[in-house]
This record gives C-alpha cells, structure tokens and sequence, in this order.
C-alpha cells in the first residue's frame, strides 16, 4: 500500500522534523516564523488600504480595487497560512475544486438575475 | 468483533507499546464495546461490511415503504374521480414518495454497497475512517425514522420533492410536515457528506499496493465520481434547507414574496443541489452494470478509460445544467439557450457509456443470468429514458412537457429502469459475495421479467397521458376530459396502475426470493467463484473475512482477479485464455503468506450517540428548545468522547481479557 | 473537525506496532487521511458560503422600510475586528509550526492566543448584532435583514466552533490525552481556523466595504 513512507509531506514548519523530506521552499525553510509574520504584515497592511476607502473615494476604481484586495488576501492566506504553496498538490486540487464550483454556479446564478433576464 | 491483536497477557504487553496508554489510564468513562456477539456487535461496529449491511436493510425496507406510496398513488389514479386518497393525503403520499425512494432507498442502498464493495476492490481492510462510517450510517437510520414519523406527528411535507418557496412556506403548508422534510433531509444530508468524505480518502489513499487510478474498478470508479459530486453538492442544498427552516421556524424573510423575495432563489439552491443529485443516483447503477457486463460476456469492459471519463464527465457537466429544470420559470432567452445547450452535451459522454455496454456484450459469449438480465435491462431502459430527456433538453418542447405526466415517465425510465435494475443487477451478482447463498435463479427471473413487464406498462402509458396533457401531482382526472379513441386518458391510467401492481409483484418476488434462501434455508451455498469474476472483491472467502484479506495483493491489471486464473496461451488457433488457477488456489496461497500483524479498528459508542443527539435536536428544533439544548449537550458530549478516544480498544477493554491469546486470529 | 482528527493510521504511528507491511499502515499517495478529509471539507464549506453570500448578495439592497446598510455600518469598528481575526491567523500558524518542533508549551500559549482573538472577533460581533437589533433591525425585519444575520451568524457560529476546538485542544495538550499525532491535530484545526479568516476576508469586503 505504501509508495512512500512519509506520513505527511513536510511544509516550512516541519523543516526540523523531517529533513530530508522537505521540499525545496528557498528562504522560506530557513525561518518560516519570519515568513509568517511578514505575510500577516502585508496583511495588515491590506487591510488598512481596503479600510482607507471608507474615507477615500476612488470613484469607479472603487469596487475593483476592493475586489482586487480581497483576492490578494484570500491567495496570502491560502498559500502561505495553509501551506498550499510548500504542500503536495492534491490538496489544493481537492480545495480548488470547490472554490471553482462555487464560483462558477454562484456567479452564474447572480448573473443570471442582472443581465439574462434583461 | 473487530479482529484486535490481542495481546496475550494484558500486562506484559502493554508495557512492550510504550507510548499507548496503558489500562490505569484509559481514555474515557467506558469500557469499549467489544463484543463479537449479539445486537451489540451491529450497533456499534464500525466494520465496513457489516454497516454496509445494515445501510442495505435499512434502504431496502424504506424501498418497501416508498413502494407502497407508490401503490397507493396508483390506486386513487385508477379510476375518474377517484377518493381512495384526499386531496391533502395524495399530496403527501408524491412528497415522501419521491422523498423516500431519494434519499432513503437509492442514495443509501449506493452507500450500502460502496461501503462494502469499494475497500474489497481496492484491497484495502477498512475504510479511512471507520467511526465516520459508521456515523452515517446511524445519521441516515435516525434521519429516515425522523422524517416517516411526521405521517404520525399532524402529517408529513406536501410540497412535493423539490418543495417550491413560496408554496411550501407556513401559509401553504401550515402542518410541521415541511419542517420534518427539511431536518430530516438535513440529517440524512449529513449522513451522505460524512459518506462522500470518507470514501474519496479511502479511494485515493487505502488502494492495495500497484492499484493505480487506472487499475481501479470501474464501480469504484463510478463511486469516487459520485462521492466528488455529493461533497460539492449537498452544501448547497444544507444552505437552502437552513434557510428554508430559518424562515418557517424564525420568521426569516427569504421567500417572503410580499417583501420583495424572489421566488427563484429556491429554485436555483435547489437544482444546483438537484441535478447532480440525478447522475448520484445513476452513475453507482452505471458502475454494476460495468461489472455485471464483462462477466457475463467473458470480455474485459470495452474501453475502460472511456467509460472512467465519460462517469466524470458527466458528473462535470452535470454541475452546470441545473436551470433546465426552470425553462418554464421565466428566467429569459439567453439563459434557458445556455443552459438548453449544457443539457444536451450530458448525451454525449451517456451515448459513450450505452456504446461501451453494447460492445462489451458484442461477441462476447454471454450468460443470461439474472444479474446479467437487469443490466440488460438497464441499457434498453436507461436508453428510452435517456431519449426522453433529450426531448426535455429542446427548451420550446419542455415548455410543452414540463409539470406533466411526460416528465414523470421520463425520470421513472432513468430512475426505476436505470438506477434501480442496477442495484437489482448488485443484488443478484453480489449476494453470494456478501452473504456466501446464492439466490434462486429461476425465481430471479421471474423477478426480473415481472419488474420489467411492469415497469413498461406503469411508466410506459406515462408519456402518452403526459402529452395529453394530464398534470403531474393532479389528485384526480375527472371522466369528461379523457377523451377517446387509442390515446383515451381513462384507459392509460388503468394500465399504469395495473402495471404498478406487476411492478409491486416483481419486488415481492425478490423477498420471497430472498425469504426462501434465507429464512427458509433452501438457499445453496455459493461456490468461491460462483460467476468466474474478474475484480479483487472476489479474491477472498464468501462472506468476506473480517479484516477482507489474508494478505494485501499486490496488483497488475485492471481485472486482477481474471488475469491471476487465466494465462495467455499460445496454440494452433493462436493466443487462448486459459484457466490455470482455480479461485480456491489463489485463495489457499493468500492464507498461506497471512499477515502477521493486523489491526482492525474497535467498535464504538460514539457515533450512534452522536447521531441520535442529532434527531433530538430536529425535534427540539420543531417542538421544544428545552429539547434541543438536551439534544445539543448529547452531541458535544459524544464528540468531545469521540475525539479522546483512540481508534483501537484497550486491552482492559477485553472480556474476558485476553482469554485465549490469538484466537480471533487463528479461526478465520 | 475533531471528529476526524481521530484516525487508526495515526494510532498505529504511536502504537508502537507499525512493522510498515501493508494493511492499514501506509497510505497510496503517502499523504495523511485526515488532511485530506480536511480539504475537502474545506472544498465542500466553499460552496455552503458561497450559498450564503449569494443570497445576501442578491437580498443586499431589499431593506423594504427597514434600516439599509448604510444606515448600520459601523466600518471602523468592523474593521478592527476584521484586523484581530486576521492576526488570529498569524498566532495560529505560529502554533501549528511550535507544534511540528514539538514544543508544547509554546503550542499551547499560541493557541491560548488564537482562540483569545478569537473571542474578541465574537464579542464584537454580539455588540454589533446588538446594536444592530437596537437600530431596529430584527431577523424578520426584511430580506437584506434576513440574510445578513444568516450570513455572518453562520460564520460566527464557525469561529466559535473554532474557538470550542481551540481550548479543546490546548486542555488535551497540557494532559497528553491526544490520540494520535498531536501535530497533526493542531495543524488540521488550523487549516479549519484559516479557513474561517479567508471566508470573513470575503465577507468583509463585499458585504462591509462595497457599497450597496
């Protein structure tokens, strides 16, 4: 049953642990701590521009900008919190499968309100 | 009941494991159950053969009972204004039906036999989560309970399967029958989640060494597609039942057309969870007949791979065509022509499918035993049932057929000939698999040829009287709007209920079929190979042994089990098969390399306590909050419990403790 | 979640037995059971939200006579707990990668931290609700009403489910009563743990900041 005996593959964490078995993750193996905390920085930075329109209109740059945050949020996190970057694939392909779903019959069903009808 | 290594004096052994816990400090307040014996070992077993048992009982009893809605239906539709049922009651009796045969006969008779058969074609002992298993198990058990004892509680749901909003909410549909369908669906929702979960890791992760994705059955093929179309459809179908629960339990707003609601949101929840729900309900039956055939023909299943991604591209497709069911909601030009076109591509990868069985079956020398009759009769029906859906995919002729009797034959054509003659293929071909007696073959078909008379003559008349024009869900057809002549409406519903009957007289063949090999033990013992198959689930003994295999093998083809008995031989004709090992060799030689050490997973509390908390938070939910909150305390409990609990029993568990050393083991 | 989080795979690692012959030892892809039960799950609750905010997104602007958004949001409020939630994601992986170096003391403060954060994201999220009802906004009052409550009440239901799991898990630290493998565990709640922030990172942005 076994191809490999690794139990789970290793991530930027696990370095210590298991060796060899890491993957190849450049300056991030070295201090993932630090990776950490840099990401939660640009974050929180982020969040303070989404934050700024509340007081700043950007005009019809508005929502876009806002999206355009958001997904960059959405993919930090993803990547680098949940390890999607240094992890086997199947996980993300099991995960992306979702997110795909959703978007894609969530939007049609928006969609099909705003302009199908019309 | 699990097969435990058991330790040979509790002490010695427990010192030699050191960082599990020793008995001073087990986890828990209870003591495992572990007994082999009684009810006990069914009810908190979490071994997959056995819940795959229980799923297919409990299924086929709710079978019976959506039957018998079945019947009665047909029974008030036999004559011109008819009053065997009321208005409210026949409403009602289409709901559960529909309801029933669903989600508690063909969702979880699927379930019944993944959970036995897909760990047995893959060689793997277990599932990946055994305790899970056996939580959906008891999920559905509870759910469909639930959900039946609204008939005694003021009246089951009466809007029909798909429960349209705003026509099922308070004003409509004043009874609590609706607030049981939503929980009752929601908890048995839970059931086939924890299900899909469980069996996608099985699949990908427990496959018997050299078992590549490529070497897979192509049930377990079939399953893993479907399980992948559950797990992304039924959240959706959780959001809309949450919300249509929130509105008739707490005043939300959601399909209040008077504030504003669209009415469409419903529609649109509902069939992104209801068209992929149709491929979850055939594509397992597709997988048994993709077994049955090739057995039965003496060839390997014409283009494998093909039939593998035709099953997921359906399954794909089948994520983006659900507005089909609204062509006659008004949901404008553009979307009903994208949708109209999404539909008819799903024939493609079927007529791929229909291809692949008939080319299977050509040349093949073909053995016409039950099993192999209902996949047969699965290919004709489904076929019929499939065309019929085409005409539905044209939008400007569904406008004519929606909500008619035409859509009612179409869906029992694919449902009843398709999806249920599989499982009745499953029946035949694997019950001396599961329960070592073969069934009688001359009564199978009888079986067989009753059911598929009566199926034709019940859904048959169906298109007809559907383009007539007579409504679906119609209570009564009143004398002077039959007409006459061939397409008199009068005389095709006499025929349909006269069908139904031959129908109901098939299915009661099979439990005497069933009695009489069982109960009154005229059944013959099934031989190892009782059909000369192909795939791994027969390369143990019948009943399988509790932990499956002796030893894992270790594969290389496709058909394994066919190519470890039959050799390639050269002769004067050129290259023969030709049967060099007998199933009882393979057998022998499997128990002779045994593995040493197995472990199986210990039965459990936990997971019939968490599911029974589970229902008495839908009643409490319905009646009392008093009784919700005891019903949500039960659940923390028994997940709190489950959690501290290892999957393996104590050895103090044991009683007597460790008696005979290595007994369970020897015996079997 | 912690449901799961209980697997034989992982008891046969600690049992002490594992002579790595087949059976219910290794697994086909080398990867763990439970993390990929995790994402899937994970995968599946995509579609839940997604249902969610669709709803709400559709029902956004129907507020009939009732107060409207505009009229309600509190932006820099929200914001700051939007900020806490975020950074509960930070202590959090700290955690997961204290956990995999197998320090449990560190694990456990980390965790403490997590679920502290939190906290502090519910309690606003229960005065924001409060003030809300005040403002005169009931569940029953309109579609728009309807669907936000349902919306971020889910996901608060969510983080406090997290938040259970959290203080669960740092009490099974401290006693050593974690069956299996106890980096694992904290790595697969926190895989659940972020998942909760990214569908709030969604939410706050198209149900706070754009405007209806």
């Amino acid at each position: 049953m076994t191809e490999t005996a690794i139990e789970h593959t290793a991530h930027p964490a696990d370095h210590d642990a298991h060796g060899a078995a890491g993957h190849d993750t450049g300056a991030h193996q070295h201090h993932p701590d630090l990776t950490y905390v840099k990401v939660a920085g640009v974050l929180a930075v982020l969040t303070a521009l989404e934050t700024a329109t509340y007081w700043v209109d950007l005009g019809s740059f508005h929502t876009p900008f806002l999206l355009i945050m958001m997904v960059t949020k959405f993919v930090l996190v993803l990547l680098f919190f949940m390890h999607l970057k240094f992890d086997n694939k199947l996980f993300g392909v099991l995960f992306y499968m979702g997110l795909g779903l959703t978007l894609m019959v969530y939007l049609a069903v928006l969609f099909s309100y705003r302009f199908f009808t019309r | 009941m699990a097969i435990i290594e058991r330790p040979s004096t509790t002490p010695a052994v427990a010192g030699s494991a050191p960082s599990f816990v020793g008995p001073a400090d087990a986890y828990g307040a209870f003591r495992r159950p572990v007994t082999s014996r009684g009810w006990r070992s069914w009810v908190f077993t979490v071994d997959h053969k056995k819940l795959g048992i229980m799923y297919g009982v409990v299924a086929f009893c709710f079978f019976l009972v959506g039957g018998l809605e079945a019947l009665l239906i047909r029974t008030q539709l036999a004559a011109p204004d008819n009053t065997v049922l009321s208005a409210g009651t026949y409403n009602q009796m289409f709901t559960m039906h529909a309801t029933t045969m669903i989600f508690l006969f063909v969702m979880p008779m699927v379930s019944g036999f993944a959970n036995y058969m897909v760990p047995l074609q893959i060689g793997a002992r277990d599932v990946a989560f055994p305790r899970l298993n056996a939580f959906g198990f008891w999920c559905f058990l509870v759910g469909g309970i639930f959900l039946n004892t609204s008939w005694f509680l003021g009246g089951a749901a009466d809007g029909g399967w798909f429960m349209y909003q705003p026509n099922a909410s308070h004003l409509f549909s004043p009874s609590h029958g609706v607030d049981y369908w939503a929980l009752g669906v929601q908890i048995t929702g839970i059931a086939s989640l924890t299900g899909a979960i469980n069996l996608i890791v099985t699949i990908i992760n427990m496959r018997a060494p050299g078992m590549t994705m490529w070497k897979m059955p192509i049930f377990t093929w079939m399953v893993l597609v479907v399980q992948f179309l559950l797990v992304f459809s039924l959240p959706v179908i959780t959001v809309a039942l949450f919300l249509l629960t929130f509105s008739r339990v707490f005043g939300g707003q959601f399909f209040n057309v008077q504030a504003g609601a669209d009415p469409l949101l419903w529609q649109h929840l509902f069939w992104i969870f209801g068209h992929p729900e149709v491929y979850i309900l055939i594509l397992p039956s597709f997988g048994i007949v993709s077994e049955v055939l090739p057995v039965f023909s003496r060839k390997p299943l014409f283009g494998y791979k093909f039939v593998a991604f035709s099953g997921a591209a359906i399954g794909f497709v089948g994520f983006g065509v659900w507005a089909h069911h609204m062509f006659a909601s008004g949901l404008g030009p553009l979307s009903v022509a994208v949708f109209s076109v999404g539909t008819m591509m799903i024939a493609i990868p079927t007529g791929v499918k229909i291809i692949n069985w008939t080319l299977t079956m050509w040349g093949g020398k073909l053995r016409f035993t039950t099993a192999m009759l209902f996949a047969i009769g699965l290919v004709i029906e489904f076929t019929i049932g499939g065309l019929s859906g085409v005409t539905h995919a044209v939008s400007p002729s569904d406008t004519q057929q929606t909500d008619t009797y035409y859509i009612v034959a179409h869906f029992h054509y694919v449902l009843f000939g398709g999806a249920i003659f599989g499982l009745f293929a499953g029946f035949y071909y694997w019950w001396p698999k599961i329960f070592g007696k073969l069934l009688n073959e001359r009564i199978g078909k009888w079986n067989f040829w009753l059911m598929v008379i009566g199926m034709n003559l019940t859904f048959g008349p169906m298109h007809m009287i559907g383009l007539q024009g007579q409504p679906r869900r119609m209570v009564v057809w009143p004398q002077n709007l039959t007409g006459d002549g061939l397409f008199n409406l009068g005389f095709w519903n006499k025929v349909a209920t006269v069908g139904s009957y031959i129908l109901g007289l098939g299915v009661l063949t099979f439990v005497w079929n069933v009695t009489r090999t069982h109960l009154l033990r005229k059944g013959e013992v099934a031989p190892l190979d009782p059909w000369d198959a192909r795939t791994l689930e027969w390369m143990t003994s019948n009943p399988p042994k509790e932990h499956n295999f002796d030893a894992i093998p270790t594969v290389h083809e496709v058909d394994e089990f066919f190519h470890r008995k039959y050799e390639e031989v050269e002769t004067d004709h050129g290259v023969r098969l030709v049967k060099t090992r007998s199933a009882e060799e393979i057998l022998a030689d499997q128990e002779a390399h045994a593995d040493a050490h197995i472990h199986m997973p210990s039965p459990s509390y936990w997971p019939v306590v968490l599911a029974v908390g589970l229902v008495i938070v839908a009643y409490g939910v319905i009646y009392s909050v008093l009784l919700a909150v005891v019903g949500a305390l039960i659940t923390l409990g028994a997940s709190f419990a489950w959690a501290l609990e290892p999957s393996t029993a104590d050895p103090s568990d044991f009683d007597p403790p460790a008696g005979t050393p290595g007994k369970e083991l020897a015996n079997v | 979640m912690s449901d799961i989080a209980a697997h034989p795979e992982v008891i046969h690692a600690v049992d002490g037995h594992d002579d790595g012959h087949a059976g219910s030892h290794g697994t086909s892809t080398g990867l763990s059971n439970n993390k990929l039960a995790m994402w899937l799950f994970l995968g599946s609750e995509c579609l839940l939200f997604g249902g969610l905010i669709s709803t709400y997104m559709l029902y956004r602007g129907r507020n009939g006579t009732g107060p409207g958004p505009d009229a309600l949001w509190d932006i820099p409020l929200t914001s700051i707990s939007s900020f806490v939630l975020l950074m509960s994601s930070l202590t959090m992986v700290l955690a997961v990668s204290h956990a995999h170096q197998g320090n449990d003391r560190k694990t456990q403060i980390w965790l403490s931290v997590t679920a502290l954060l939190g906290a502090t994201f519910v309690g606003a999220q229960v005065y924001e609700f409060t003030s809300f009802y005040h403002e005169g906004l009931g569940y029953t009052t309109s579609l728009f009403s309807s669907s936000f409550y349902t919306l971020t009440g889910f996901h608060g239901v969510h983080v406090s489910v997290g938040i259970i799991m959290l203080m669960a898990l740092v009490a099974m630290i401290g006693k050593d009563k974690i069956p299996g493998n106890k980096a694992e565990s904290v790595e697969l709640i926190g895989l659940y743990w972020h998942f909760v922030d990214v569908v709030w990172i969604v939410i706050f942005t198209l149900v706070y900041l754009i405007p209806a």
